[in-house]
């Protein structure tokens, strides 16, 4: 009895306090909110002067304003009519696109294979793809190089791609996915006629669409960034990747930062569109990668 | 032949053909590569002249080499000031951006798009922000402000945080996300029973919140390590008339590496680095591990 009469009491007393807090929280969430909002106007701030600036005169780049008095596009035609920037822009989209097309094929084959069939050696194989995940990419990079001088690979975007093209990432990451495909599935496909090939292709690949998307994402992005590598084992400038040519505008003193702007625009406002229309599927995918990964 | 095998056998003819290419890729792009790379630490070569067998001889160079130890420092201030100050940041963030429901996927997005960007162009932004008057935009506020100049990347003392700003403020997004999703695993029937023990709201976050959340925790810490110890891309483009800032002060071990190799030609000492970044990124994440999952 005693204990239900203070069970009683808690349950009332809760009842007669509750109301306060809950006012009190919702001006905590205002605040909470502001200050997030804050915080994420902060965020975006570099990016959205990157593009204020792209839009400006070079009389008004010194003026703190966000919006430009007179916003025009005249930079973004010189930069592209320059022909540099626009031979980087192709480059970078040839190589990321290539690199994430093999990605998508190598890395869901050997996920796929190291998942769905039964052989002696299948765990070493696995371990070792894995173990390479350890090696950073800069104690290659001088071998690498070694290697695409004597077999002429310098200065082409076979040179270029040829590290990335498949990742023990997307690997593992395939693999991961691959095990939620039923093994029933692919027994049925078996008794249907389907050889393995297609069994891999028209059964399984499917199934997974949303790793593949996720992948698909992070390779992309990769590719389109990365600097080290394509800084090493390209020479020439037509050969330059987007990040190498903005990089090799070199220094400050000589710089006319409208024009640059302009340059990391080009660069950066691709990856934000994608993100702003794949958004939903985009967070997703860098929580499966994640947490997966 | 192939159709006198049993189904099982045929599975492993299958198995092969699927992981041959990508076996011989593995082996000649990655494990090859990494042999040849402790080689060629324990040879002298300049790319030109014969690679001539040196021992421990680049080992011992750099062990004795001021400019190492200063860029060993260097590495580990990037990683001592960036790891903790974007895992509580970013925590921060995700902590109570969970809590709101009035637009918290535009809040989100504000967030997550500097993780979209390529480093190399954030660094020319930042480069811009760091500039004297009347060009730079931190500069131009302070004046406005009346307050004194700051030399943000001639400096021996700033240059070095200031060229990790960009680097943390990129990586926030992907982890404000992760933090999400781990707070979003935890059941919701601990939050409800802690309200109806009465307990306070710090004793929810330092008791129930944060021990549920160390998995994520060391994940964010490790990954987190890796990319500050292996620094490059900020430091190489925002300090490129003088590569590694004023007097080496924010030169990296990986901007070290690309100097010895593509400047000065030493291929064996570059080498030589290569496999001490390799041991320090290893021996960190296993410590970080051990550290984190005892606890």
């Amino acid at each position: 009895m005693a204990v239900v009469g203070t069970e009683i009491r808690a349950t009332s007393e809760s009842l007669l306090t509750a109301r306060q807090p809950r006012k009190a929280a919702n001006m905590g969430q205002i605040i909470r909110w502001l200050l997030l909002f804050a915080g994420g106007i902060l965020m975006v701030a570099p990016i959205a002067y990157m593009i204020s600036t792209s839009l400006k005169w070079p009389h008004e780049i010194y003026n703190l304003a966000l919006i430009p008095d007179e916003p025009h596009l005249e930079n973004y035609t010189y930069v592209l009519e320059d022909g540099r920037f626009y031979g980087w822009f192709v480059n970078s989209i040839i190589i990321a696109t290539i690199t994430t097309v093999s990605n998508i094929l190598f890395d869901s084959l050997v996920g796929y294979t190291l998942c769905k069939f039964r052989f002696a050696g299948r765990y070493i194989i696995f371990i070792a793809i894995l173990s390479t995940l350890m090696i950073p990419t800069e104690m290659l990079v001088i071998p690498w190089y070694l290697m695409s001088q004597a077999l002429g690979w310098l200065d082409s975007y076979w040179g270029i791609m040829f590290p990335g093209l498949m990742t023990a990432f997307g690997t593992f990451l395939m693999k991961q996915f691959f095990e939620t495909v039923p093994d029933d599935f692919i027994e049925a496909a078996r008794i249907d006629g389907l050889n393995e090939l297609e069994i891999w292709w028209t059964v399984a690949m499917p199934l997974v669409r949303p790793a593949l998307a996720a992948l698909a994402i992070f390779v992309f992005l990769g590719n389109w960034t990365a600097f080290i590598w394509p800084l090493i084992v390209t020479n020439s400038v037509e050969m330059y990747t987007l990040p190498v040519g903005l990089s090799s505008f070199g220094d400050e003193a000589d710089v006319q930062w409208e024009l640059i702007m302009t340059g990391a625009a080009i660069s950066t406002i691709p990856t934000l569109v994608v993100f702003l229309v794949f958004q939903r599927f985009i967070i997703r995918g860098v929580v499966m990668a994640g947490l997966k990964g | 032949m192939y159709r006198n095998l049993s189904v099982h056998q045929k599975q492993v003819v299958w198995a092969w053909a699927f992981l041959a290419i990508p076996i011989i890729f593995y082996a000649v792009i990655r494990f090859y590569p990494t042999a040849n790379a402790m080689l060629i630490s324990l040879q002298d070569w300049n790319l030109l002249g014969d690679r001539v067998w040196a021992g421990w001889e680049n080992y011992d160079k750099l062990w004795n080499d001021p400019i190492f130890w200063k860029v060993f420092r260097n590495t580990f201030a990037y990683l001592l000031i960036g790891t903790p100050i974007s895992l509580l940041v970013s925590f921060a963030i995700a902590y109570h951006l969970d809590k709101l429901r009035f637009m918290h996927g535009f809040l989100r997005m504000l967030y997550f798009l500097p993780f979209m960007t390529s480093a190399v162009a954030m660094a020319w932004v930042w480069r811009w922000f760091y500039q004297p008057v009347p060009i730079g935009l931190f500069n131009n506020f302070l004046s406005t402000l009346g307050i004194a100049q700051i030399e943000f990347l001639r400096s021996t003392t700033l240059a070095l945080p200031a060229i990790l700003a960009p680097a943390v403020w990129a990586g926030l997004g992907f982890q404000v996300i992760i933090f999400m999703a781990g707070l979003r695993a935890i059941p919701r029937s601990y939050y409800e029973a802690a309200r109806i023990d009465g307990v306070s709201g710090w004793t929810v976050l330092w008791e129930i919140t944060i021990p549920l959340l160390k998995p994520t925790i060391v994940f964010i810490v490790v990954f987190s390590s890796i990319g500050f110890l292996r620094i490059f891309d900020q430091v190489f483009n925002m300090t490129t008339g003088d590569p590694g800032g004023p007097l080496n002060s924010t030169k990296p071990l990986v901007l070290m590496i690309y100097q010895s190799a593509f400047t000065d030609f030493d291929m064996g000492y570059a080498a030589a680095q290569t496999v001490v970044l390799f041991l320090v990124l290893l021996i960190v994440s296993l410590v970080q591990l051990r550290i984190l999952q005892d606890r």
